[in-house]
């Protein structure tokens, strides 16, 4: 049906103007809303503190009902108990008998382990952990897949840091607040995590689907390295997230890739420990080093190095050792750059490449 | 309840009521977003949104467009939208609203949730394309199931507002 010819409501100035300005407003408030979008997808921090401050006011209430969550979680768990006590005593003592046998291997492994870090003279390395929280609430309304944490920058924590539950990884630090804070789950769509298979040390890449399940990525082309069941951990590549922490089981295959469940569910996860987001030992190593005097300019070659009296090791501590023209005189200087005007190099004939 | 107001706070209370409750009660729907409730598949719809659209189907003279705008910002700020998010699609569902209400002579309950239907489909998209904006690269058919619950929440929503709807305007 056509619009009508008269939108006027009535012959109110008043109700009139009302009504326009209501249009006006919103146009320009939508116009604001793509800005924000805008500078959101630029800085994704950009709003911090605004978001933080919100995340402050709202995590409390989120906190209070948690408990009563649980509550009536933890009725449904007791019921189903009592009607499952039968089939379950028998399964459970099945178990047992495997677990003892378990135990006693894994405590084998465990006295070997400390003596060959003794050995190394290496010591366990304490968990520097940042702070432990629970885990209040999530973005279920939306495709994201956050969780709220009820610590904030009070507590210690700081954006990036990695967020784990007892059992596995649970993902990162995205907002702080001062008494809250947000997690990018592993399963969302913008979380990747450098992982490897703890079977032969596969590296993949896990990254999030948004429906609860974990695409893993290889770099080998044309064979699935995985197999029903798998355990990844994470590698430690790039930092972030401390090396072996649990991160997915594989549950399927699908070509190259590979999809898998994460091991540590934030929706029972009690706890969650968010840790220091992790530096490889090398730059803790490089960052402790004395700073180099800066050599002088490379004039010329090198002199010769007599024979005998340095060791190769103190050679190549010398910041003016160059390898390729250390080894003989008879190569003569080869041109890296092309004279100018020539024609580019791959249409010359016979230049080897 | 007597018919007549007794005494100037009664009136004062049933002004109060039948000024607000659309705000609280949509309000409150933006607030559920905060129950203490991990999901690790979007299957919730977003009931602030629900909400708001049910009071706007029901009773389309008491808000202009700009009042989504300011109840958007409210649930980007609650639920940890991208801030704009919400600001964006709700006041867009509203002037799309205002068009198809200029157009139609009339609405009827099965139109309602016709109209309910594409608005819910067009704020699950818009939502999901935010994402993807915003680096969540996941595939349309995660948010299938969001799309349907909240089509078949849809007729829950309006059972619960029309009684408040009763409630405010009680004499």
């Amino acid at each position: 049906m056509a619009p009508p010819k008269k939108r006027r409501p009535g012959y109110s100035r008043k109700a009139q103007y009302g009504l326009f300005l209501g249009y006006v407003v919103a146009v320009a408030g939508m116009v604001v809303a793509v800005l924000l979008l805008a500078l959101s997808v630029i800085d994704p921090r950009g709003y911090q503190a605004v978001k933080g401050a919100a995340l402050d006011v709202t995590a409390p209430v989120s906190e209070g009902g948690r408990s009563i969550v649980r509550f009536f979680t933890d009725i449904g768990d007791t019921v189903s108990d009592y009607f499952r006590a039968g089939s379950q005593n028998e399964q459970l003592r099945a178990e047992l008998a495997t677990a003892q046998q378990e135990l006693v291997r894994a405590q084998a492994a465990e006295a070997e382990n400390r003596r060959l870090l003794a050995l190394l003279g290496l010591a366990r390395e304490a968990q520097d952990e940042v702070t432990v929280a629970r885990i209040v609430g999530s973005s279920f309304e939306s495709p994201r897949r956050l969780a709220t944490l009820s610590a904030g920058s009070s507590a210690g924590v700081a954006l990036g840091q990695p967020v784990r539950a007892p059992e596995g990884l649970i993902g990162r630090v995205i907002e702080t607040g001062r008494w809250a804070s947000r997690v990018l789950l592993v399963t969302d769509g913008s979380s990747s995590v450098p992982v490897r298979l703890v079977r032969d040390g596969t590296p993949a890449l896990a990254v999030g689907r948004g429906d609860g399940t974990i695409e893993l990525r290889t770099l080998e082309v044309g064979q699935n390295p995985f197999r029903g069941g798998d355990v990844l951990v994470t590698s430690g590549i790039g930092g972030i997230f401390p090396p072996n922490i649990p991160v997915a089981r594989v549950v399927r295959l699908e070509g190259d890739t590979a999809i898998a469940r994460p091991i540590a569910n934030p929706a029972r996860a009690d706890f969650a420990i968010v840790q220091r987001a992790w530096q490889p030992a090398a730059n803790a190593a490089l960052d402790a080093a004395q700073p180099q005097p800066i050599a002088p300019p490379v004039t010329g070659p090198p002199p010769p190095a007599a024979q005998g009296t340095t060791t190769p090791a103190q050679r190549q501590n010398d910041p003016r050792y160059q390898p390729a023209l250390q080894s003989g005189n008879a190569a003569p200087p080869v041109a890296t750059t092309p004279p100018q005007g020539q024609q580019p190099q791959g249409q010359q004939p016979g230049t080897p490449r | 309840m007597s018919r007549i107001a007794g005494s100037s706070t009664e009136v004062a209370i049933r002004d109060f009521r039948n000024r607000f409750v659309p705000l609280i009660s949509t309000i409150f729907g933006i607030a559920l977003g905060l129950l203490p409730f991990v999901a690790t598949i979007p299957l919730v719809p977003d009931l602030g949104f629900l909400a708001l659209l049910t009071w706007r189907l029901l009773r389309p003279e008491i808000w202009t467009a700009n009042m989504a705008l300011g109840l958007g910002l409210l649930n980007d700020l609650v639920s940890g939208n991208p801030l704009g998010q919400s600001m964006l699609l709700w006041t867009a569902t509203f002037l799309a609203l205002d068009l198809i209400d200029s157009r139609l002579g009339f609405r009827d309950y099965w139109m309602d949730w016709l109209i309910a239907a594409g608005a819910i489909i067009f704020h699950t998209v818009g939502a999901w394309y935010i994402a993807l904006l915003m680096g969540s690269d996941i595939l349309i058919s995660v948010i299938v199931p969001q799309i349907l619950v909240g089509i078949f929440a849809y007729p829950v929503a309006a059972r619960i507002i029309l009684t408040l709807d009763r409630w405010r305007l009680a004499r």
